[in-house]
């Protein structure tokens, strides 16, 4: 368990190492940042100066070191587009992605799994096709034309929700939330549901899967034999057992989520992060680029970890495992 | 399955007409409506020139008072204009062929690099084993851990930052590169997997003791006998190359906006979404809707009927 542990932290410092310095690259060869900053008119000994103020006449290793340095500090420098610190652009606007991506996530799990169960025990019957043809329908639609439907049918037709920003927020210290207003729950609505819909497919879809698969195996008729009620038999026995892959599943796609957010908080004018690096890729924007893929690539790795740990919390067959084989 | 597939051989048609592939077909409704729709969106897309009623890059002939037209059977439509006109007066209709056309080269010149790509490095990672495989195998691994969308969005980020001036060409080259070197990695996994597989069958091993090349090995002797679920990938594949494409071209990063995609149009229609233009976004949303689903069907039928497990 411990090797283990060590071994996944040692992996992730590795990817995380190599964002780093992909990051770095882009600083490197993307733009010249003493050209920016001094214009077409300085001397070269002008440049030669700035270029040895900023460092970067340092050799290679050192000036990533260095880099390494103050994205652990969380200095991305300055904005090329808005002129602001980096990190505090970013830290304006974590919280309605995170916001709007739990949301997202929460309105996948909660009616998702149900929809599932209910389609695997319903087998054939009109309702439980319809379900699984509309779980197709949204695996298959792209993010932005379900945002453009629900405005579409919501604000423009029936002017019940309002199609375009957070509305009304409540700033705690640095964190502003739209939790506390009901304005800010309007605004909420449509943007989750836009950005849970793929997701909320996928584990419909899976669920079911899972759930025909588990309701085969011999446990299953041995409950069903021992008299057990329907309700334990499902939920007891075989929705427990679907959860590793819904688990590990749900994990990988709360990175895709926030790779959705880009298009949801387009489409809604959402003032969040993806909004910002959307802005930020039209422009080449280099510094806000490198600090939202390393933000990013953080949260990836972090969940990837998190949702390796929780195996051994759900399974109980790799706790067992373990000391007998090894790897 | 034997090395004659790669051979088109004079009754290659024949046998395909009698082939399990072809009779799976004929007995699968769902497949054949999923092709004729395709087939349709793909004949409308290619000879858009030719079929289009109109040609929306004509500027002498589009006209401003003509712009924002709704659809004909509305009041207030023309009959020239089926589907309505867009905020310069062009025909919604024709948008939408010539739009097509972009986004299915687009989205099969994306596939074709990637499918290239990613076979290739599975031949070699399966077939070299040892550092090699273990590298490739690591690369793809960290490829996999970041949503495609997200990947495409850096590369392409990075590519308008190398070429700030980029010209129409260059800007499509970025864009095909992006979209494709998010796509490789289920190749090369895909053929990895099958390449350690056959590399072990008899039919390699007298190839090796006879003493032919390992490079014609690969490519004549494993290669033909690994394509089949390449096939099945890669028409799954188009569909998500040519929604990745109208996504990256609805956030404003994809195609030139001189030649607008599928994406584009339903981006510029987004802003007339509520002066109640509908028919400017909805229109090329349904044929790209339209696209996706057909392929899909027929890629979720042709990895059943290329099954055999299934049958």
């Amino acid at each position: 368990m411990l090797a283990f542990i060590l071994r996944r932290l040692a992996q992730a410092f590795v990817v995380m190492l190599t964002v780093a310095f992909i990051a770095f690259m882009l600083f490197q060869y993307v733009g010249d940042p003493v050209a920016s900053m001094l214009g077409q008119d300085a001397t070269t000994e002008q440049r030669e100066a700035l270029r040895a103020e900023l460092g970067l006449d340092e050799p290679f290793p050192l000036q990533f070191a260095r880099f390494v340095g103050n994205a652990v500090r969380g200095d991305f420098g300055i904005s090329l587009r808005q002129g602001r610190k980096v990190s505090a652009l970013i830290a304006e606007r974590l919280p309605a992605t995170l916001e709007l991506s739990v949301a997202a996530a929460v309105v996948a799990l909660v009616v998702g799994i149900p929809l599932g169960v209910y389609a695997a025990l319903r087998r054939g019957t009109f309702s439980s096709q319809a379900v699984m043809t509309l779980s197709l329908l949204g695996v298959s639609l792209p993010t932005f034309l379900i945002g453009i439907l629900l405005i579409l049918l919501f604000s423009v037709q029936l002017k019940w929700l309002p199609s375009f920003g957070r509305g009304d927020v409540v700033s705690f210290g640095g964190w502003s939330t739209g939790l506390l207003t009901v304005d800010g729950w309007k605004h909420l609505i449509l943007p989750a549901i836009t950005l849970s819909v793929f997701q909320l497919a996928l584990i419909l879809r899976l669920v079911r899967a899972e759930m025909l698969e588990v309701l085969r195996t011999d446990y299953i008729k041995f409950a069903r034999a021992r008299g057990l009620p329907d309700r334990a038999v499902y939920f007891g026995h075989a929705l427990k057992n679907t959860l590793v892959p819904v688990i590990t599943i749900t994990g990988l796609q709360l990175g895709a989520l926030i790779a959705f957010a880009i298009i949801t908080e387009t489409v809604f004018q959402w003032p969040g992060m993806g909004l910002l690096f959307i802005q930020a890729v039209q422009f080449a924007d280099v510094p806000v680029m490198a600090a939202y893929l390393c933000l990013v690539a953080l949260i990836f790795v972090v969940v990837n970890l998190v949702v390796d740990l929780l195996y051994f919390a759900v399974d109980p067959r790799l706790r067992i495992e373990k000391p007998a084989g090894g790897h | 399955m034997n090395t004659t597939t790669a051979q088109a051989a004079p009754g290659a048609l024949a046998r395909f007409l009698d082939g399990d592939v072809w009779h799976s077909f004929k007995s699968s409704p769902m497949a054949i409506v999923a092709a004729l729709i395709a087939a349709l969106c793909v004949f409308c897309a290619v000879f858009a020139p030719w079929v289009a009623p109109h040609n929306p890059f004509d500027m002498a002939a589009v006209s401003l008072s003509d712009a924002r037209l709704p659809p004909a059977w509305i009041d207030g439509g023309q009959r020239s204009y089926l589907l309505g006109t867009d905020d310069q007066g062009r025909d919604i209709l024709s948008a939408i062929m010539y739009g097509a056309r972009i986004s299915l080269f687009v989205g099969v010149a994306s596939v074709l690099v990637s499918m290239v790509v990613g076979v290739g490095l599975g031949l070699l990672s399966g077939f070299a084993g040892g550092k090699v495989d273990a590298l490739i195998m690591r690369v793809c691994d960290v490829m996999l851990s970041f949503p495609p969308l997200l990947v495409a969005l850096l590369i392409d980020g990075v590519g308008r930052a190398i070429f700030p001036h980029a010209d129409e060409t260059l800007a499509f080259g970025v864009l095909i590169v992006a979209i494709s070197l998010t796509g490789w990695v289920q190749y090369a996994r895909t053929v990895r997997g099958s390449t350690l597989v056959e590399r072990n069958r008899e039919y390699v091993q007298a190839a090796r003791v006879i003493g032919v090349k390992p490079s014609r090995i690969m490519f004549k002797h494993v290669l033909p006998n690994v394509m089949g679920p390449v096939l099945v990938l890669a028409t799954i594949h188009v569909a998500a190359a040519i929604l990745t494409e109208a996504t990256l071209s609805f956030l404003g990063v994809g195609v030139p906006p001189t030649s607008p995609s599928l994406g584009t149009l339903i981006r510029i229609g987004n802003d007339f979404l509520f002066s109640g233009e509908w028919w400017i976004t909805i229109f090329p949303g349904a044929m790209l809707i339209l696209i996706a689903l057909s392929v899909n069907l027929l890629g979720d039928w042709l990895r059943d009927a290329l099954n055999p497990r299934l049958r």
